[in-house]
């Protein structure tokens, strides 16, 4: 079972580990997710590759507590151990080269830029990073970033730290060339309404967008289908054909409608384990 | 001389009404009176036609004869021997379309219930301590992807033959469709566990949560992991869709969804079990075929009120084992025939609450064979159901193909071997099971297993 190395609390509810994964940390690329599964009769559930260190053989996830499921990830610490975790899946990030690419991170999306980021620079593009959260205290992994691209904006919606706004609002002004100027690509990776409201703000100025889907699946090999995202008129699995996918082309309502289908059941079982904690 | 009997000896099953609401198995098998009585019925044909119509060529008389004079040790020797998962085939074979609609009985009255006393023998069997058949005798490491029926049989063949196997699963147990798609009531999991540590105790390796193709490459298990050989019975996984209108409206799902959410994930025990499934009211399964009867049934199990089946062709052209469709229809279960889905209809918070359908005939022979569902004009009508279940197949998964040079697939995505020993266009690989022919069966996909392992064989240790 694959080891934790090193975990961080980076907000109250979202947590930093390194796991070693050898064979992941060999093969992953930018965009890619693992299924995590922690406990027998657990659910499998995709969380996106922040980054990898192919020598060290370690990956790093960032895990936000939303349900049970991600709570006991959440209560894990270095030296414990996930009983599975398989990947990477999904397909890479495919930009193309020598752009301004402009990746956007809302909340914990921000982790999933560390990897793309990194590649992109490295190959020669100009980078820029838009980090947006509530306040200063829930941005995340700004240290981690600012080293891997050109650029990097912060947004917060109280202004306790950078702009004082959305990412959208920023990525707006950059479009109309302040600040790092307007991009080529945007990748928006973070809750569903930032992505479609990213996709908007592209949308007319016909920048290419891309925007990595967190839908529900099971097995995220393609098997189930539970994954599908209606893309341009057409049913794709974003565990194979995704995660990313162009974001002037997501049926983002569908898909928001269809990621609510177990909310209830959600509930229930993020309440079980409340009253379990509590009756210890 | 033993007396003729016309008919099989039935297998016990539970009662309808009681089993439709558990998942506990339906069949009870039969008790050595039942077997004793039932093997006697054997011909012992001097040409045994039925062993052609077994995948496996398993020597049906010899194992019915051994049963006839209650040596079940030999008789289980026989089975194993020819098919490494006796106790699953046993359960899951379409055997009235294999050995049994060609056992010499059926000319005149009903086959010997090859099946039945094939699960017999295993069930004894597995109440016997493990004897361990194999030690490894060669060094040349193989590779098998996906522990599915193909790769359990190939891999198990393998090991008999001495050769030391890994098997790399991409889920987080092994099994392939046997675990995350033919249900408890028909397949226990627990026969499916024993027949694995069987495999497990003839030295067969399993690693879980391995994607060939994405977590190593195959050219990596030839290249860098010292592999002389690697099967691929990766199965046809990818479940299709039928591209009507409303399809992704809450409440769709494909059978493989429901089913691994049910089988794989234990839904059925959540919030015990943290996997969940929304099974309403109402619920219509597409399709006609294993998954469907298995999906349909699933949903009387898991509470529905009205289960049932739409299929735009008749009972005639069903794909299903005739006796999960009997089962079925004892469960209460529903049968809409010659109806054909035009459009699932939802309400305003995008859930389901009917599937618009138009009433078919019967044409001429299409290219499977089977005859052609033609609409009947101005015949709609709307289903209220809260659930749309799609058992309308699956395709293989293009994981690995996509991600491997040198493989090649046809135009249904299959991948080209050859038929009898499975080698692929790319050296050292070998393919057998759905990943080649499609969705077919458990059995066929273990007899090109066990095929594409006497292949592999022939290849590292040339016959003098």
């Amino acid at each position: 079972m694959p080891r934790i190395l090193e975990t961080r609390r980076l907000t109250p509810v979202t947590k930093y580990f390194r796991i070693d994964a050898p064979l992941i940390a060999a093969s992953a690329q930018p965009g890619q997710f693992v299924i995590l599964r922690v406990r027998e009769g657990g659910e499998r559930i995709p969380i996106t590759i922040a980054d990898y260190d192919r020598d060290a053989g370690s990956i790093t996830i960032v895990v936000q507590e939303v349900g049970a499921t991600t709570k006991r990830v959440c209560a894990l610490e270095a030296g414990e151990e996930i009983l599975d975790v398989a990947g990477p899946l999904g397909s890479k990030v495919e930009v193309p080269p020598g752009g301004h690419v402009c990746g956007v991170g809302g909340g914990f999306g921000a982790a999933a830029l560390l990897c793309l980021m990194r590649e992109l620079t490295v190959r020669g593009d100009r980078t820029t990073a838009i980090l947006g959260a509530r306040n200063r205290d829930l941005l995340i992994l700004v240290d981690e970033v600012r080293p891997l691209c050109r650029n990097v904006e912060l947004c917060t919606d109280d202004g306790s730290a950078g702009f004082k706004g959305f990412v959208t609002q920023r990525l707006a002004q950059m479009i109309r060339g302040e600040g790092p100027g307007r991009p080529d690509h945007v990748i928006a990776i973070g809750p569903m309404a930032m992505m479609r409201a990213v996709a908007e703000t592209t949308r007319e100025a016909k920048i290419n967008t891309l925007v990595s889907m967190d839908p529900l699946m099971v097995d995220g090999t393609g098997m189930c289908g539970g994954c599908r995202v209606t893309v341009g008129g057409r049913a794709q699995f974003a565990c194979v054909d995704g995660p990313c996918f162009d974001a002037h082309q997501v049926d983002f309502e569908e898909a928001m409608r269809r990621n609510k289908q177990y909310a209830r059941e959600e509930r229930q079982a993020a309440d079980r384990l409340a009253c379990a904690a509590a009756g210890e | 001389m033993p007396v003729k009997r016309t008919e099989k000896t039935r297998m016990p099953a539970r009662e309808a009404r009681v089993r439709a609401r558990d998942f506990q198995e339906v069949n009870r098998g039969y008790t050595t009176f039942h077997a004793a009585f039932e093997a006697e019925r054997c011909l012992r044909c001097q040409e045994p036609i039925c062993v052609d119509g077994c995948p496996v060529k398993i020597p049906i008389p010899d194992f019915i004869h051994a049963v006839a004079i209650g040596d079940m040790a030999g008789a289980a020797k026989i089975l194993r021997t020819s098919n490494p998962l006796p106790a699953i085939c046993g359960r899951v074979c379409p055997q009235e379309i294999q050995c049994e609609s060609e056992c010499s009985m059926v000319k005149r009255c009903e086959s010997v219930a090859i099946g039945h006393l094939e699960r017999f023998v295993a069930d004894w069997e597995r109440t016997r301590p493990l004897a361990v058949m194999a030690a490894t005798t060669r060094k040349e490491k193989i590779a098998v992807i996906g522990a599915g029926p193909s790769g359990l049989v190939c891999a198990g063949e393998l090991a008999r033959l001495g050769y030391p196997v890994t098997i790399y699963e991409a889920l987080h147990a092994p099994g392939g469709v046997l675990r995350y798609g033919i249900p408890e009531f028909r397949l226990p999991k627990a026969v499916l566990d024993w027949e694995i540590g069987v495999l497990k105790a003839t030295g067969v390796e399993i690693v879980c949560n391995v994607i060939i193709g994405k977590t190593l490459a195959l050219d990596e298990l030839l290249d860098k992991h010292g592999y002389a050989a690697v099967f691929i019975g990766t199965g046809a996984g990818l479940p299709q869709f039928l591209g009507i209108p409303g399809e992704n409206l809450n409440g769709v799902m494909s059978a493989n969804e429901f089913l691994t959410r049910i089988n794989l994930m234990r839904a059925y025990e959540f919030p015990e079990a943290d996997t969940p499934v929304r099974v309403s009211k109402r619920v219509a399964v597409i399709g006609a075929g294993n998954t469907a009867m298995d999906a349909v049934r699933t949903a009387l199990r898991m509470g529905a009120d009205e289960a049932s089946i739409v299929y735009r062709r008749s009972e005639k052209e069903m794909g299903a084992r005739v006796e999960e469709y009997h089962h079925a229809l004892e469960e209460g279960v529903k049968f809409h025939w010659l109806t054909n889905p035009l459009e699932v209809v939802g309400n305003a918070e995008g859930w389901v609450t009917g599937l618009r359908c138009q009433r078919m005939k019967l044409g001429e022979p299409d290219a499977s064979g089977r005859a052609r569902p033609i609409p009947i004009v101005g015949s709609e009508l709307l289903l209220p159901v809260d659930n749309v279940i799609l058992a309308i197949g699956t395709t293989p998964n293009p994981l690995l193909t996509r991600t491997t040079a040198g493989l090649l697939t046809n135009k249904k995505g299959c991948l080209v071997a050859d038929e009898q020993t499975g080698q692929t266009p790319k050296a050292r690989v070998f393919a057998g099971g759905d990943a080649v022919t499609g969705a077919a069966t458990v059995i066929l996909a273990a007899g090109a297993g066990k095929r594409a392992a006497q292949a592999i064989h022939d290849a590292l240790a040339p016959r003098r």
